[in-house]
């Protein structure tokens, strides 16, 4: 029996555990307020707040509950717009109703619970912070003015927190119900009667992580399959420094990435980077090995990992081995990976001080979109000479690329204007895109040469510009 | 007064067709869409899929009861295709199952051989072949034959807009339940309820006085829903009345993106020519407009594309003609603008390549040539026009001069970033065109504890028109909003209901209900004269008072209510409204089709990279022609909500269908609508308030469609923001302008040619899917 807290109530399921917590609540429990839009996870209408304990504190976040399977609700506190709800509106959804950020009314809980989820979290709470809460919403009647207006009342009503916990200062101050703050013990309960509900023995169980491409995909098959689930499994997650290396459990999540501060203080960026990829709910749920392991041709950590030529170890249930990631890909959605192996651990060393590193990533839509092309470098230079290079992109082939002979090109040479003009020359000879709903092969060339470019304008800004430009 | 929904929807209780607590025995139907764009039906299969868990029925044409006929204006669209298949998502069959899963999984398990016949896509490929859905149209003003001659410029050309993906959140849905007596309950998400209402009499046989169709609310429409709910209504309908159980159909994004047309694709040519002093001597245009594989609404979407297509402009020689193109397309349909958009962006285009060609601003020759009162529109109508006002206060109050200082002084100094500014003046045109659509009726309960319940024909679907019901009928009745009810838009209540759409319902419906309510005034001022033995002119209503002459007495609303109960004087009043003063003749292509015209005025600043090809639309500064508004909040909702999807439709929003006529954009992961960081960083609404009287309902201008077309700026912003950067670039008139045509458009032929050796011969056209 799969079992957790929904709003104020223990509930448990004998449902299928690949079951979306979104059909669970709306069609099982009657909780009609969280609604469905796009059961991908591009819209946010289904949004839900997921608290779990990490550590022994109680942390929320939220989640797209159109890609998150029951069994990634196991033993977690799960949160619907009527979990949210008071006598009274609360402060999130006075700002919304205040603000005239609702019109035909179908998105609004979304937007409700990604700010309430916004009110439970540690994050910083500026008006810019809020607005970033809902970059998984859509809405297509405000044009989301209104919507900013109410983000920017919600941050107000935070600034008074400080230090406290979130979870203490949004039932004390009547921002959520009161029976929040017993939420935590009630979780601790829990664990202790959680005893191995979710075990699976069959060794090619369909693995699932954060679910958020998988239930893309495969959300037919994967509803009633047998699955192993990894998204909460301790020892496949966290991430560590060891000596020069950074080692990651392969279901850490984008959020944790983010709010590592290895990663904070080996790439000033990486909050510019992480922006551009998916949204807040999806990245609260998808995973690093779910992204190398569903090897889209473009996948944003992908490409980002492998300008770090990252090791990944798997382990069959015998033995492991190391491979780096740039092997993996043998074809499209091939891998070097048999059913029975499971990504244990991704390791890469760790940028020194000489080194320098861009991620760069160009979509229809900026922000929530998937790339037309992606590319990331890591470059040392010395005495104006580039010592190494190494240079991916998605987007260009039918595999995430490492594209090495461009790397090659540019090792040992000085770094001038024409170097990295011919350097885009030697990329279009390794790269073979296809025209598709994200652009055409000849957009997808350009664009490639364009993003080179735009990392060395990035990360050498006394290059000149307008020469580059030019051709 | 903020949305009456709001707390309902914040707390996520507000009740859609999905919400709505199933019924006992209640089953679940899946569509079977042709595979196909075009063919004849060999074999359809069903063996399999009758075979899968829980299918109680698949239906097919042969199980239509009534007429296998669904169209609207033109009676070319069958429930269920019989030997022809004209689309990709024609449905062809019915899945009706226990469980929604069930008879999704039964749907995958249909299999139809149909012999493939050539696809079209292409609009001037179907005039081509004379694939006309009705005869071509012609609106003419002067005679460009010789104005011509008086030109000192001329200069031709061709514009092309894509479609638009209406992408309400809510998807497509219907829940029939059956009743005694062969009666159909219908709920729909629709914005036209006595549309479903017809397409299900006429496919199931029955009267239409057997049908209710019963509407709350709508998760969005925008025009999406005015006639494409009927399919879904028709065959939950069609499945309830054969198997005599409530059937319920609920569509998945994929279902609706495929199935569904959307806002129509034009390819147009347009011919300018101005004299010495930049006037506009004559204009011609031709829109080629596609239809999709049915009329649908297309006849009246081109309609109204002619009707808009001189914007604001007053231009003495016009000749404008229309082809309907039938393609193998789903049937493409209403969206906000209803054509009109797709003709401003013409005579725009035009404008542009003059100026551009003459080395101006766009901007002068716009403003030259808007139109002022008593200007004559192509199709006869005289202006009473806000063009100029709008256009100068947006000058003024945005201080021009300083933005455009600004931009240059940017431009000068920015390699990587370039700043462009288009002006969009707009002038929309309120009333269905088709003139007997422009009437409403509204009824009117006074209960006898003063509480009041009002029914229109109006659909609310976000754009706030049940608050202004409530708003009409609290101010006519002087009695508190929280007294009154809207009750949901029932054919039951209201029939002959025109569709919730052309931005009139608030106008239509609200002057309904304002008759209704002065109706029923009038009988309590009656009583209440009786009662204080006064004459009836002698009394007034105020704050749910009754008032003799100043002086406040002590009746008070519910006494008053009371009292004419008791005299068994009627509380309740049913109206008729019908807009006067229009009339159309489509013979001469000339009359009074508006009631009236909204004006206003966008200025739109865009930055755009000029490394990458990407944009931002840095700000819109708006002076709206509001008349005067009864609700400033729903009404900027409304502006700011159009601006952003006018944005989408002419920059992030592309719908692609391959050469075979299948949908590639068939989800939102490749569909892009504005998210929240893609709108504009700053929109301004600067009312013009005017005092003139209007045939608004309490002279509150119309506001659901013009204040999309002020999106129509950023791609002209654009295209200066690509010309400051690369002057040689030459971008075609071809929306919306992707990053990818921007990118394209930075670095023209050069810079595309030396990375193209590697390249093979790919086109939009010839897409492979990238999973």
């Amino acid at each position: 029996m799969i079992k957790f807290i929904l709003n104020n109530k223990e509930v448990s399921t004998a449902m299928p555990s690949g079951t979306p917590v979104l059909d669970f609540v709306r069609y099982h429990q009657d909780l009609t307020g969280t609604k469905i839009g796009c059961r991908e996870g591009d819209c946010g209408a289904c949004t839900v707040v997921v608290g779990e304990l990490k550590h022994g504190e109680l942390r929320y976040r939220s989640a797209t509950s159109c890609l998150m399977p029951l069994g990634n609700a196991h033993g977690k506190h799960i949160v619907t717009i009527e979990g949210v709800n008071m006598d009274e509106l609360n402060p999130v959804q006075q700002a919304m109703a205040d603000e005239s950020a609702t019109q035909c009314g179908f998105c609004t809980p979304g937007f409700v619970m990604s700010m309430a989820g916004f009110c439970l979290s540690k994050t910083v709470p500026t008006p810019q912070n809020a607005i970033a809460a809902v970059d998984g919403n859509i809405c297509r009647c405000t044009g989301y003015k209104s919507i900013e207006r109410a983000a920017g009342r919600v941050a107000n009503r935070l600034k008074q927190r400080s230090a406290e916990d979130p979870v203490t200062f949004a039932t004390k101050q009547g921002i959520l119900p009161a029976y929040f703050s017993g939420i935590q013990e009630r979780l601790q309960v829990m664990a202790l009667g959680l005893n191995g509900e979710l075990a699976n023995d069959n060794p090619v169980a369909q693995r699932v992580g954060g679910g958020t491409d998988l239930y893309v995909q495969k959300h037919d098959e994967i509803k009633d399959a047998s699955i192993r689930f990894l998204f909460d499994n301790a020892d496949l997650k966290g991430i560590s420094q060891i000596g020069n290396h950074c080692v990651i459990g392969p279901s850490t999540t984008v959020t944790d990435l983010i709010e590592s501060p290895v990663m904070l203080a080996h790439f000033s960026d990486f909050n510019a980077y992480t922006k551009l990829v998916s949204s807040t709910p999806i990245r609260n749920m998808a995973t690093i090995g779910g992204n190398f392991i569903n090897a889209s041709p473009i996948g944003d950590f992908t490409i980002f990992f492998l300008a770090l030529d990252a090791t990944l170890t798997l382990n069959d249930g015998t033995t492991s081995r190391e491979l780096p990631l740039r092997n993996l890909y043998q074809g499209y959605k091939t891998l070097d990976k048999s059913p029975e192996e499971q990504l244990e651990q991704i390791r890469f060393e760790l940028p020194d001080a000489r080194a320098r590193f861009n991620f760069e990533k160009v979509s229809k839509r900026t922000h929530l979109d998937i790339a037309s092309v992606n590319s990331a470098i890591f470059i040392t230079v010395a005495n104006d000479v580039i010592t190494s290079a190494r240079l991916s992109a998605g987007g260009v082939a039918p595999i995430p690329k490492q594209l090495a002979k461009t790397a090659q090109f540019l090792t040992g040479k000085p770094i001038t204007e024409e170097l990295i003009i011919e350097s885009t020359a030697i990329a279009q000879t390794e790269i073979a895109p296809i025209s598709d709903a994200r652009g055409t092969e000849a957009y997808k060339r350009l664009l490639l040469s364009q993003l080179i470019k735009a990392h060395f304008i990035k990360l050498f800004p006394e290059l000149n510009v307008k020469q580059l430009l030019a051709q | 007064m903020k949305n009456i929904d709001s707390r309902t929807h914040v707390r996520g209780e507000s009740i859609y067709l999905d919400d709505i607590p199933v019924i006992r025995g209640t089953l679940f139907g899946a569509a079977f869409g042709s595979p196909v764009a075009h063919g004849v039906i060999r074999h359809l299969d069903l063996t399999d899929a009758e075979a899968m868990p829980g299918v109680v029925r698949i239906l097919t044409y042969k199980d239509v009861t009534g007429e296998n006929q669904i169209g609207g204006i033109v009676p070319d669209e069958p429930l269920l295709a019989e030997q022809h298949v004209h689309y990709c998502g024609m449905p062809i069959a019915f899945v009706v199952a226990e469980t929604d899963d069930e008879a999704r999984a039964a749907v995958k398990k249909i299999t139809v051989d149909i012999d493939p016949l050539p696809v079209i896509t292409d609009p001037r490929e179907a005039q081509a072949l004379d694939e006309l859905i009705i005869r071509p149209r012609t609106f003419r003003l002067g005679d460009t034959a010789t104005a011509w001659e008086q030109c000192a410029y001329i200069f031709d050309g061709t514009a092309d807009t894509n479609g638009q993906e209406h992408l309400y959140i809510e998807t497509q849905g219907a829940y029939a339940v059956p009743q005694e007596n062969n009666g159909i309950k219908l709920y729909s998400s629709t914005q036209g309820p006595t549309a479903v209402q017809r397409a299900v009499a006429r496919s199931s046989g029955l009267p239409m006085h057997q049908i209710d169709v019963d509407v709350t609310r709508l998760g969005g429409g925008f025009g999406g829903k005015e006639d494409q709910a009927n399919m879904w209504a028709a065959l939950c309908a069609l499945a309830a009345h054969v198997l005599r159980k409530p059937v319920k159909y609920a569509l998945h994004r994929m279902e609706d993106m495929a199935m569904t047309g959307k806002r129509h694709p034009y390819s147009s040519d347009f011919k300018i020519g101005l004299d010495n002093d930049l006037k506009i001597v004559a204009y011609e245009a031709t829109f080629y407009q596609n239809a999709g594989a049915a009329a649908d609404l297309s006849p009246a979407v081109m309609e109204r594309t002619l009707f808009h297509c001189t914007n604001s402009y007053f231009i003495p020689n016009v000749t404008a003609t229309a082809y309907c193109c039938r393609t193998n397309l789903p049937p493409n349909t209403a969206f906000r603008g209803f054509g009109g958009p797709q003709g401003m962006f013409v005579i725009e285009a035009a404008i542009t390549k003059a100026a551009e060609s003459l080395g101006v601003d766009a901007a002068i020759i716009q403003a030259k040539n808007l139109n002022k009162t008593g200007d004559e529109f192509p199709y006869g109508q005289k202006a009473v026009s806000e063009s100029h006002i709008c256009w100068n206060k947006a000058q003024d109050v945005y201080e021009i001069d300083v933005i455009r200082g600004q931009i240059a002084a940017f431009n000068d100094t920015s390699a990587l970033y370039k700043k462009g500014l288009a002006l969009m003046p707009v002038c929309f045109g309120i009333s269905f065109t088709n003139t007997r659509m422009n009437q409403a009726r509204a009824l009117v309960h006074v209960y006898t504890d003063g509480s009041v319940g009002v029914s229109t024909g109006a659909v609310e679907m976000g754009q706030g028109v049940n608050t202004k019901m409530v708003q009409v009928a609290a101010h006519v009745l002087s009695i508190q909003s929280e007294r009154i009810k809207l009750h949901s838009t029932s054919t039951y209540r209201i029939a002959n209901t025109s569709p919730s759409a052309a931005s009139a319902t608030a106008d239509l419906n609200g002057k309904a209900v304002e008759m209704a309510c002065t109706s029923i005034i009038q009988r309590l001022k009656a009583v209440a004269a009786e009662e204080l033995q006064v004459r009836v002119d002698e009394i007034t209503l105020k704050d749910e008072f009754v008032y003799w002459g100043d002086k406040k007495t002590d009746w008070y609303w519910q006494r008053l209510v009371m009292a004419a109960y008791t005299k068994r004087v009627s509380l309740s009043e049913h109206a008729h409204y019908a807009t006067p003063d229009i009339h159309y003749d489509a013979t001469k292509e000339k009359g009074h089709p508006f009631a009236y015209h909204v004006y206003g005025s966008a200025i739109v600043e865009v930055t755009v990279d000029c490394l990458r090809g990407t944009y931002e639309v840095d700000a819109v500064k708006v002076v709206h022609d509001f008349g005067v508004s009864m609700n400033p909040l729903v009404d900027r909702g409304q502006i700011e909500g159009g601006i952003v999807q006018g944005i989408g439709w002419m920059t992030m929003e592309e719908v692609v269908f391959d050469k075979a006529g299948r949908l590639r954009s068939n989800a939102l992961s490749t569909y892009k609508v504005p998210d929240i960081y893609s709108v504009p960083k700053q929109i301004i609404i600067e009312p013009l308030k005017t005092e003139q009287d209007n045939l608004a309902i309490f002279r509150s201008k119309a506001v659901g469609e013009p204040p999309l077309m002020y999106g129509i700026g950023a791609y002209f912003a654009l295209r200066k923001a690509v010309l400051a950067f690369n002057p040689t670039a030459i971008i075609p008139f071809d929306a919306p302008m992707t990053p990818e045509k921007v990118l394209l458009a930075l670095y023209n032929a050069n810079a595309i040619r030396s990375t193209m050796p590697f390249a093979n011969d790919h086109t939009a056209n010839s897409l492979e899917i990238n999973p």
